[in-house]
């Protein structure tokens, strides 16, 4: 015959009987209220005409791009027009914030550069790496791929045109490694270009420039 | 001598009586004072969102503060009678929307709400 196990109803909780300090309790109030506010913000400054000029300077460097006999020139072309990007970017969020009146270091900003420079930091570094074995073919599918995952990862804390945009980075990079070697820099405009101007007009007549 | 730390011995037994009795009437002034309608977590959460945006709408709001529908339409209805924020209902294409926006009396409500808690730290503070 088996016992059942007695069990106190009421279990004497110590905690329950100690007085709740009131500082403590408008500390946590103050820093609930604080961080309502920085999960609501949704990072706004995010360049859409920016975004535009980025993709024309991408069509350009495309056709330059395509004239080089040499791969190694070609490479030079694309990083060049890379820092360029980077530049036109980070100078069109700079001027976008102080229109909307948002200070850059924000905490949405942080939130967006955080997750967005992982990618992009991986993408330089495997690209340099290709180039030391002069694997020219896979940069552009790396580019579209971990370009496109910086923008759906910094994208997560913005509006949704964002991630939208890096998931078809994403696609487009899957048919990179599928089209035949030749077809790099029209893949580039395609993406690079048309798409960072198409997705910026819209988030340049949706979102505030 | 032996009077002296006797007259030490009863301060020092008074002191933590007298703290608590001042505790005791911070917390009664403080509790008499606040503003019970955005005191409540949820209605707080609500006008401190909306108080870092210009307008939030229902789904916004939900997805938030991790709550059902229920709960965010009965908390925004006290706070609209109570005069917080306003509520804008619309359609975008054949889908209702529900936008709420702060007014000025809410973010006055919400800053002598901060004021109080910052009040009470402080008095939290000099007390010990």
């Amino acid at each position: 015959m088996c016992m059942a196990k007695i069990q106190a109803l009421r279990k004497e909780n110590p905690e329950a009987n100690e007085p709740v300090n009131i500082g403590s309790r408008a500390i946590d109030n103050l820093r609930f209220i604080r961080e309502t506010m920085e999960r609501s913000v949704v990072f706004t400054t995010v360049p859409g005409y920016g975004g535009m000029l980025m993709g024309a300077t991408a069509i350009g460097a495309a056709i330059i791009a395509n004239q080089q006999v040499y791969l190694r020139n070609w490479l030079v072309v694309w990083i060049v027009e890379a820092i360029l990007a980077f530049l036109v970017g980070f100078l069109a969020m700079w001027q976008k914030s102080k229109i909307a009146d948002t200070p850059l270091n924000s905490v949405p900003t942080k939130k967006f550069a955080m997750s967005f420079l992982p990618p992009l930091i991986c993408g330089v570094i495997i690209t340099l790496g290709l180039w030391r074995y002069e694997n020219y073919e896979t940069m552009i599918p790396v580019w579209h791929l971990l370009y496109g995952a910086a923008v759906v990862c910094g994208g997560a804390f913005s509006v949704k045109a964002v991630p939208a945009m890096g998931w078809c980075f994403i696609a487009l990079g899957a048919v990179a490694f599928l089209l035949p070697k030749g077809f790099g820099d029209e893949l580039m405009i395609l993406s690079f270009g048309v798409l960072h101007i198409v997705f910026g007009f819209i988030i340049a007549r949706k979102y505030g420039g | 001598m032996a009077r002296k730390n006797s007259a030490i011995k009863k301060s020092s037994e008074d002191a933590p009586q007298l703290r608590d009795l001042k505790l005791e009437k911070a917390a009664e002034n403080v509790s008499n004072e606040l503003d019970k309608t955005i005191h409540e977590r949820m209605r707080l959460g609500m006008i401190s969102a909306l108080a870092a945006n210009e307008s939030l709408s229902f789904n916004d709001l939900k997805n938030l503060l991790n709550t059902t529908d229920g709960n965010i339409s009965v908390h925004a209805r006290k706070l609209e009678e109570a005069g917080y924020l306003t509520c804008e209902k619309s359609f975008k294409g054949r889908i209702p929307l529900t936008e709420y926006r702060i007014t000025n009396n809410g973010r006055e409500a919400l800053n002598s709400y901060l004021n109080h808690m910052e009040a009470l730290i402080s008095a939290m503070r000099g007390v010990r």
